[in-house]
């Protein structure tokens, strides 16, 4: 399906769009072809999506009324050659269908075979008069090879854009930093730390670090399964980086496995202060800042 | 641009106030160091939080007055690195090392202020054992 696409795109490229006043009655002649045969097309067209099992997320009814939809906006794509109302449609239809698991490989197959029944129907139609189809498929295959990268394009873009907003949403639920007491943050890292989101939790600490005037911050990476030497470097980073805004760092929550890898690839965290656990980090934490805490049954005999 | 260079009690502030060339750098460490000894300060803040960038000439001269300073008597402070300069900063690999950072003016003051509260104790917690010894 790949190299269908990029074929598709290929083609798109390389035929310049066709000039209106040459191809304006072809192209005239061809819509009022695609037009009178809408409902008969239109049908082999669902016929043919169900044959090759696409969009199988989808009830009949509902390909039936997709196709209705998806045909006339194309048939007008043709006609005018803007492509903006297509283009508005694929979007507002990969909304609706992306969160149906529709593949973008199903998307694309639709498109083309519809491409395809009406390149047929063409056929059938000049097959006795060679020259003339010839002229018609001139007009027709920039356009048509437009309209399934038109379509294509947007459902990709769709699908980016949900998968981004997504992914966004992830981080921001994943990196909380919080306050425990005046003057000392924590944060907890949960998950896998890549590139990204090492550094957009470096930033939110570094803010956090400002604007709580922060003196002391615990990260607890007890969540964090796997650690290679980059993630090592991003955290030694984001240490310093708290560093040079005046704020001292303590790492707990490193686990056997985790302290074992950093030793064996000879990650140096010298630099580093760590504790066993997020307890232990707490109590270190208020130690740096003076403070201690006391039960109430200790307190009680000396008032 | 001259960097001012105010008189507080035991320390010296110098406020940076906009980007800096590599001689007015050069400049204003020539004469921190120099006033350390001239006004017996005992702590020096450079408040860097004017600055959006910071560049590795800027950052080693930074650690070249904490160097110098210490060698004269003084214990060196950067205030008000601003997150996304220490974030940068980290990343090229200027790091500041073996010198003290606080978040602004205040922290500074009060980080120098705790130094020298420290070395008092020391010196009347001599004292006190001196007094034990006759």
């Amino acid at each position: 399906m790949a190299t269908k696409v990029k074929e598709a795109q290929l083609a798109a490229a390389a035929v310049p769009p066709p000039k209106p006043e040459d191809t304006g009655p072809v192209l005239r002649e061809l819509v009022a072809h695609l037009r009178q045969n809408r409902t008969q097309l239109r049908e082999e067209w669902v016929r043919r999506i169900i044959q090759a099992q696409l969009l199988t997320a989808m009830t009949e009814e509902e390909i039936f009324a997709e196709a209705t939809s998806v045909y006339d906006s194309y048939v007008e794509a043709l006609e005018t050659g803007t492509y903006e109302a297509l283009q508005a449609y694929a979007r507002n239809l990969s909304e609706r269908i992306i969160p149906r698991g529709v593949e973008t490989h199903e998307v694309v197959g639709i498109v083309l075979l519809l491409r395809d029944v009406m390149a047929r129907s063409l056929f059938a139609k000049y097959h006795e008069d060679f020259d003339k189809l010839n002229r018609i498929l001139d007009s027709y295959e920039p356009a048509a090879n437009r309209i399934a990268n038109t379509v294509a394009v947007g459902f990709v873009q769709e699908r980016e854009r949900i998968i981004r907003q997504q992914q966004e949403a992830i981080r921001e639920l994943s990196t909380p930093v919080l306050q425990v007491r005046e003057r000392l943050l924590i944060l907890p890292i949960i998950g896998v730390i890549d590139p990204q989101r090492a550094r957009q939790l470096t930033e939110q600490l570094l803010r956090a670090i400002r604007t709580n005037r922060a003196k002391v911050v615990v990260i607890d990476i007890t969540g964090v399964a796997a650690m290679d030497s980059n993630v090592a470097n991003h955290l030694v980073q984001t240490v310093e980086a708290s560093r040079l805004l005046g704020a001292t760092v303590i790492v707990t929550g490193l686990s056997p496995e985790i302290a074992q890898t950093l030793v064996t690839i000879g990650v140096d965290l010298s630099e580093m202060a760590t504790v066993g656990d997020l307890q232990g980090g707490i109590e270190e934490a208020e130690r740096l800042l003076g403070y201690k805490v006391v039960p109430l049954e200790d307190l009680a005999p000396k008032a | 641009m001259e960097v001012p260079i105010l008189k507080q009690g035991d320390y010296l502030i110098a406020s940076i106030q906009s980007a800096l060339t590599d001689a007015d750098l050069s400049q204003l460490r020539e004469a921190l160091v120099e006033r350390v000894g001239r006004f017996r300060a005992r702590g020096v803040i450079v408040d860097v939080t004017a600055l959006d960038v910071m560049d590795s000439f800027a950052v080693r001269t930074l650690r070249d007055i904490a160097h110098m300073a210490r060698l004269r008597g003084a214990e060196t402070v950067i205030v008000g690195i601003q997150p996304e300069v220490a974030f940068a900063m980290v990343q090229l690999g200027l790091t500041l090392k073996g010198v003290a950072t606080a978040l602004d003016l205040e922290e500074g003051l009060a980080f120098l202020d705790r130094l020298k509260g420290g070395r008092i104790d020391v010196e009347r917690h001599g004292q006190r054992r001196i007094d034990h010894g006759r």
